[in-house]
């Protein structure tokens, strides 16, 4: 059973046994409008709480995506690098941006629920 | 993007609103940046049909008098007695040393009439300028207060003709005053062809209705402008052009003729003949980031060996190009078309190549 968490600067964190997947909110790939390049980690990468991991640039302007949790990539979604538009029309699915094994769950408490995410953006 | 307490509102702010644009600050106004279409379909939606731009936060400047032409050729390196009623031409204020105050079109109306239009972020400044230089000639600077919309790409010819709309027969770089109040040129600020229309808010209204009737036409914002005129090659004042760039270093050369420069009785002439005399050592050119991350304005560019060369002026993804495109200033001897720079982004140095400019060709009619 998969438990999804949402972060204060619009990534969602979807968490099946020791793996998480991490993507941006819908409402964060509206706010940046259309993406045109990804800059994804490298797999085997370590990654600490707060790591600036994901580099999403939308034609006017660059953002970066934090690893919400400490852990290391297992996987990338490549798809999204070749056709970065992937995460505008499909942000909370397909345009997932990486994947990776956690090593400290009890981060997973400081995180928001889907109704704490909403509430934040109104 | 400045708070929006201390932001100007567009003269037509409500309709923006009902359309439900995204807004942001630029040069002190409220503005559209997007629509809901989005930055890319907004860009390609002008450059394949008819693009609608609120560009009111541009000023007009009305000038005219027995010494209007006089002034204009002593403000600017211009001969504005030469140009025939109806033409427009780009140009500048230049200050003492040949420095870019700001870059503008000059259209005549008649033999002791012209119209100014200047960059939103420099009105003030222009406006001050203007009057200081105009206290020597015989003639009346007035700062208008218009709607100014732009409407551009290659279906806003046959959309204004099918709204009724008088001037669809200029050639670009030509303008009138339709009627009392209006003024109308065909220009832009895209590399399409296209109109720029200042006229009082109430006529706004009702030109505005009659050009949404057309499905051909869109709302386009800020954003999609910045790319399109990124994409044309033509500069924003205050990134490619400022009062530390002179017209040489801009490659701008074009816009000032021989008889001009000879005569020499325009602001900044003495530094702009010196300039030419010594030339430039370094120049604006377009240029291809490889791959497709885009470098942003301010990144610095490097040579092979690592030493800083250059500065990005202006740095977007091109959706027309279909790649990242940029412009900024290299040395001479990195300046032609294919020369190899990179650029730092996030403390990588991405390899970039100078491109030829436009990236997308102009559109322009010619007539």
């Amino acid at each position: 059973m998969a438990t999804t968490y949402f972060t204060e600067d619009h990534e969602w964190i979807r968490v099946e046994n020791d793996i998480a997947t991490v993507g941006i909110t819908d409402h964060a790939q509206d706010q940046l409008g259309d993406l045109v390049f990804v800059q994804l980690p490298d797999v085997g990468q370590s990654l600490s709480k707060g790591d600036a991991t994901v580099v999403v640039e939308s034609v006017k302007a660059a953002s970066d995506v934090y690893a919400p949790i400490d852990g290391e990539v297992t996987e990338i979604n490549d798809a999204t690098a070749s056709d970065p538009s992937l995460v505008n029309s499909a942000a909370a699915s397909d345009g997932w941006l990486w994947k990776m094994k956690f090593s400290n769950p009890d981060q997973l408490t400081g995180l928001l629920d889907e109704a704490g995410y909403k509430a934040i953006i109104g | 993007m400045g708070t929006e307490e201390n932001l100007k509102q567009l003269p037509l702010d409500d309709l923006h609103k009902a359309a439900t644009a995204r807004f942001g600050g630029f040069a002190g106004w409220s503005m559209p940046i997007t629509y809901p279409l989005g930055v890319m379909k907004e860009h390609l939606h002008t450059r394949e049909n008819a693009g609608l731009f609120d560009i009111s936060h541009m000023q007009l400047f009305d000038v005219a008098g027995p010494g209007a032409a006089a002034l204009l050729s002593r403000a600017c390196p211009l001969d504005a007695a030469a140009l025939q009623a109806g033409q427009s031409k780009y140009t500048f204020f230049l200050n003492d040393k040949a420095g870019i105050l700001d870059d503008l079109i000059i259209t005549r109306l008649g033999d002791e009439h012209f119209m100014v239009v200047a960059n939103a972020g420099n009105a003030a400044a222009d406006e001050a300028h203007l009057r200081g230089v105009a206290k020597d000639f015989d003639c009346k600077v007035d700062a208008l207060d218009r709607v100014f919309l732009a409407i551009q790409g290659p279906q806003a010819v046959d959309v204004l003709r099918k709204a009724g709309i008088a001037g669809t027969d200029l050639a670009f770089m030509h303008g009138f005053e339709p009627k009392r109040g209006w003024f109308m040129s065909r220009s832009g600020y895209t590399g399409e062809d296209g109109f720029e229309i200042g006229l009082p808010e109430a006529d706004a209204r009702v030109l505005l209705e009659k050009l949404f009737a057309d499905e051909r036409v869109a709302w386009v914002g800020l954003a999609a402008r910045d790319s399109l005129r990124l994409e044309a090659g033509l500069c924003l004042h205050g990134h490619d052009i400022t009062p530390d760039y002179n017209p040489v270093d801009a490659g701008l050369l074009w816009a000032i003729t021989k008889p001009v420069r000879e005569t020499a009785g325009f602001i900044g002439a003495d530094a702009l003949l010196a300039k030419i005399a010594s030339g430039s050592d370094k120049k604006r050119v377009g240029l291809k980031p490889e791959g497709r991350q885009p470098v942003r304005t301010d990144a610095e560019l490097f040579d092979e060996d690592g030493n800083k060369v250059g500065l990005v002026t202006s740095g977007s993804f091109g959706p027309s190009a279909g790649f990242p495109v940029a412009m900024g200033y290299v040395p001479k001897a990195l300046s032609a078309v294919g020369s190899k720079v990179f650029a730092e982004v996030r403390g990588n140095r991405i390899p970039v190549e100078v491109h030829s400019l436009p990236f997308t060709p102009h559109r322009y009619f010619k007539g």
